[in-house]
């Protein structure tokens, strides 16, 4: 034990921590399920403020030429309501269950990197604190989530929003990359005995898919992000079309990353469907092998289609009609995942809970959102859907409908594993149907306004256009689904503390996870699994032989100690991006703080040889 | 310790790998500094027009692939590695390639 | 770390290769932009005017040269013969100095002399920005070799049990010199060649 005696009131300890509490125990901790948590609040807590900057768009938008909101701060909102839901939302409700579930499914005690997992989360949260800190250090980004040069240079704008935009994404970018790779050797080598690829839950494979696109993409957007950063600091001239920059230059960067980012985005959900379905159906996953395929082809295919978002650019006949048959043909495998789901349902003993609400939700929504997809894939007819609510419908459908039905579904599903408690049912089935009732009321109508022309980032419009009758609809109909989610709250805060004890397998489920305590214990398994099947758990149940009795004491497993090392790099990340946007000096400090605490890290064991 | 498996199973090819001995490091580093060499040679040769392309490229990916597969060791170590980084490079070519067209590059 | 893992193979190696499949992704948008800002905007000045191909000769096989250095520090180390390998290791960490001087030692040619900057044309943000970002690479490669033969030294830390360690860094260096091997090509070579028709 190494104390340093500080000239203060309390000593600090500076060693290692042992067995920490209270918010210690959070700061330092590297166990993948605190993690999880850590995630799904910190990260709900975002979706939350993404959805107050919607309500307020809709607000703005709910009467012709209303002036509740001015244009300036309505551009800083649709770009902050798009960035937040995305990368703050979305993704890290996925990585929440990434990190919770993925071990318990495969067998492990932990993932490969328990230390690079922390600094994963703790990366996030300052990404996640820089973006947001735009609204009050002097204004957010305003161009749009996907920040199209030149308008982003500083020749168009000026002030540091966009370079909160810029910091802030590339502090995400390092967290979802650092949680990808231990994702993927994770999945690749904490198996236990038994679970080869094929025997893998659909969750963990559609995790194991999702980190690889994600790992190829995002050094693409980081490329885009620097060169972006280099021209708005130190006047490169990547952007600059005074110089002969090509704007396209940004937007081919940005969808080569942008549109893998969607399947990463969908790709969690349809994982999470795929265990929720075959649950409550009481029957396997309807051609195990063909979804996985199908998966693989959608990630493989994902790469060949970014300039459908480019259509309306003068790309010329030859590329549009690349991309449009391309963009036509990864429909295909996304409809193979459709018609397995039904058929997974279709002759089983359906249970309709909340998951399955969720799930089926899921499944309508994100096929119709993948129908409008279909549509805008035609090149020729996307000229007239291109910068129009008709995409925003799209955009709607598949993430909100999709993606977030799916997340909520998961919630749901896995509440009772991760709290030990039962949600309540009734309340669950509120939120659905007005989540449900909402969404379609809120992004149907949407198809209608963007076909007579209603633009996108319009903060008003002419009282003539005709677009006043929807716009009232889906505005009425956004604050349906706020009541929704302030139901989901309430659930979710009632039955954590109060809610009846769940039991350790409360769906008679299929996967490991649910062979283990709910909360499951630190070390997760007594004894690692030994895996002889599909749906390993299921099978032995049914054989009788899943309540075998343990003779290993939970004394005798080690795992790896906690750690201060993890935050403190994040902590240099974050000051490093702060000083990027206002004082070279600050940044080159963060830097020196990210390089001394990673060496530390590194010369750190993963346990101390004294400690248990 | 971390234990965190009990048993080992599939025990995937390579774990003692074929140590290539030190004479074929130092032909391998003759090879790179004669195919530079010769890289730099043909870059003077103005009459092979556009030929110098094909020509580079062999050289290039020649010296690329030495590296990888003695150096890096790719060619004695498990397939999984070489799965793993060839997914990167060649999605990698295939975006490289890709953007040129779109930006004329093929005209 | 001898833990049992599914594949038998090291956590931290297939780490290592999936970070560098990543790392390809990341260097080719910078070759990407580079190629199509290629002849584009201002034209001086330009590679022809700035390049010298007998310099970076030199400096490419340097790199070449440590990759050779580098890669028998590694059989010394398993070998467990640690005067070699750390002859080797200094060898290796002084030759990617040498590129990184060279390199320096260009840029500011370029610079002060030629009147080439980031901010002058397309030809120097993207040169810059390829070249610049390569060279810190290189960088943290020599730092990270500096610690490895630091720890050698030092906190007798390195033997041929713990070659993992430096298994890893050698492939991240030999990563780094590959990436030379495409820049010199793609960027010098073919950047300046005179025969193409005009």
């Amino acid at each position: 034990m190494t104390t340093i005696p500080l000239k203060l009131p309390f000593k600090i300890d500076l060693s290692r921590p042992v067995n920490p509490t209270g918010i210690w125990d959070w700061i330092t901790t590297i166990d993948h399920k605190k993690i999880g948590v850590l995630y799904g609040v910190t990260a709900f807590l975002m979706f939350i403020t993404g959805g107050i900057e919607a309500l307020l768009i809709r607000t703005q938008l709910a009467g012709p030429e209303m002036k509740i909101i001015a244009p300036d701060v309505y551009n800083q909102l649709f770009t902050m309501h798009a960035t937040t839901m995305i990368f703050l939302g979305v993704m890290p409700l996925s990585a929440a269950f990434f990190n919770y579930i993925i071990p318990l499914q495969i067998g492990a005690r932990d993932v490969a990197f328990p230390r690079l997992n922390a600094f994963s989360y703790w990366t996030f949260l300052f990404g996640a604190l820089i973006m947001k800190s735009s609204w009050f250090l002097g204004g957010s980004p305003n161009a749009g989530w996907f920040g199209y040069a030149p308008i982003t240079t500083t020749t168009f704008n000026a002030g540091h929003g966009i370079d909160f935009w810029v910091v802030g994404l590339q502090v995400l970018g390092v967290a979802s990359l650092a949680a990808s790779f231990n994702f993927i050797v994770t999945i690749i080598n904490m198996r236990a005995p038994g679970m080869s690829f094929m025997r893998l839950p659909l969750f963990t494979w559609m995790t194991f898919i999702t980190a690889i696109l994600l790992v190829l993409a995002f050094p693409v957007i980081t490329v885009a992000l620097i060169e972006l950063m280099l021209d708005r600091t130190f006047d490169f001239n990547f952007f600059n079309t005074r110089a002969g920059a090509n704007p396209l230059l940004w937007q081919h960067l940005f969808w080569i990353f942008g549109h893998p980012e969607v399947y990463i985005l969908i790709l969690p959900a349809m994982g999470i469907v795929s265990e929720i379905l075959p649950t409550f159906s009481k029957k396997p996953i309807f051609g195990y092998a063909a979804m996985v395929l199908a998966a693989a082809f959608i990630a493989f295919m994902g790469w060949l289609v970014w300039s459908h978002h480019m259509f309306t650019t003068g790309l010329g006949p030859i590329a549009n009609s690349v991309f449009t048959i391309t963009t036509m043909l990864i429909a295909i495998p996304t409809g193979v995942k459709m018609f397995n789901w039904l058929g997974t349902m279709w002759g089983g003993n359906i249970e309709f809970n909340t998951p399955t609400l969720f799930s089926v939700g899921f499944l309508s929504m994100f096929l119709i959102g993948g129908i409008s997809g279909v549509m805008h894939s035609f090149s020729a007819s996307d000229y007239q859907q291109q910068d129009t609510y008709f995409i925003v419908a799209h955009i709607h459908y598949v993430l909100f409908g999709g993606a977030i039905f799916g997340i909520f579904a998961g919630i749901y599903y896995w509440f009772p594993k991760i709290t030990g408690r039962m949600y309540d049912e009734k309340m669950g089935k509120l939120n659905f149907w007005l989540m449900f009732i909402g969404q379609n009321l809120t992004f149907f109508p949407m198809h209608f306004i963007g076909m007579q022309g209603m633009p996108r980032r319009i903060f008003t419009y002419d009282a003539n256009m005709g677009w006043a009758f929807w716009n009232g609809v889906e505005t009425f109909s956004a604050y349906i689904i706020a009541f929704g989610v302030l139901f989901f709250i309430i659930n979710m805060l009632k039955s954590w503390g109060n809610g009846p004890k769940a039991g350790d397998d409360p769906w008679d489920a299929r996967t490991l996870e649910w062979s283990i305590s709910s909360p499951p214990p630190v070390y997760n398994f007594l004894d690692v699994p030994k895996v002889e099947a599909l749906d390993d758990f299921w099978v032995k149940k049914q054989k009788g032989l899943s309540k075998i009795k343990s003779k290993t004491k939970p004394k005798d497993i080690h795992l790896p100690q906690a750690s201060y090392w993890p935050m403190l790099a994040s902590l240099g990340l974050a000051i490093a991006g702060y000083g990027i946007i206002y004082n070279l000096v600050v940044c080159g400090l963060g830097i020196a703080m990210l390089l001394i605490t990673v060496c530390a890290w590194s010369f750190e064991p993963v346990n101390e040889p004294d400690a248990h | 310790m971390v234990t965190n498996q009990k048993n080992k199973i599939n025990k995937s090819d390579i774990h003692e790998h074929n140590h290539p001995s030190v004479i074929t490091y130092f032909k391998v580093a003759i090879a790179l500094i004669s195919l530079t060499a010769l890289e730099v040679v043909v870059y003077y040769f103005d009459w092979l027009g556009y030929g110098i392309i094909p020509v580079m490229a062999v050289l290039s990916i020649g010296k690329f692939a030495i590296v990888v597969m003695y150096y890096m060791h790719l060619k004695f170590d498990s397939k999984l590695f070489t799965y793993l980084f060839m997914a990167g490079l060649i999605l990698a070519m295939v975006v490289i390639l890709w953007l040129m067209a779109l930006f004329g590059w093929f005209k | 770390m001898s833990d049992e893992t599914t594949t038998g193979l090291n956590n931290r190696k297939i780490l290592m290769w999936v970070f560098l499949g990543s790392d390809c992704m990341f260097f080719a948008s910078l070759i990407g932009t580079y190629l199509i800002y290629k002849g584009m905007g201002l034209p001086h000045p330009g590679p022809s005017d700035v390049f010298d191909i007998p310099t970076t000769s030199v400096s490419t096989f340097v790199l070449l040269m440590s990759s050779m250095s580098m890669v028998f520090a590694y059989a010394y180390l398993v070998r467990s013969n640690i005067k070699a390998f750390r002859i080797w290791m200094i060898s290796t960490i002084i030759m990617g100095a040498t590129f990184l001087g060279f390199q320096i030692f260009e840029f500011s040619e370029f610079y002060f002399h030629d009147h080439l900057s980031p901010q002058t044309n397309l030809f120097g943000t993207t040169f810059y920005a390829l070249t610049g970002t390569h060279g810190i690479h290189v960088t943290i490669g020599v730092v990270w070799l500096g610690i490895i033969f630091y720890s050698s030294l030092f906190r007798n830390t390195v033997s041929a049990k713990t070659n993992l360690d430096l298994d890893l860094a050698a492939l991240y260096w030999h990563f780094v010199d590959i990436v030379w091997i495409v820049i010199f090509a793609v960027v010098y070579l073919f950047g300046t060649f005179k025969g193409f028709p005009s």
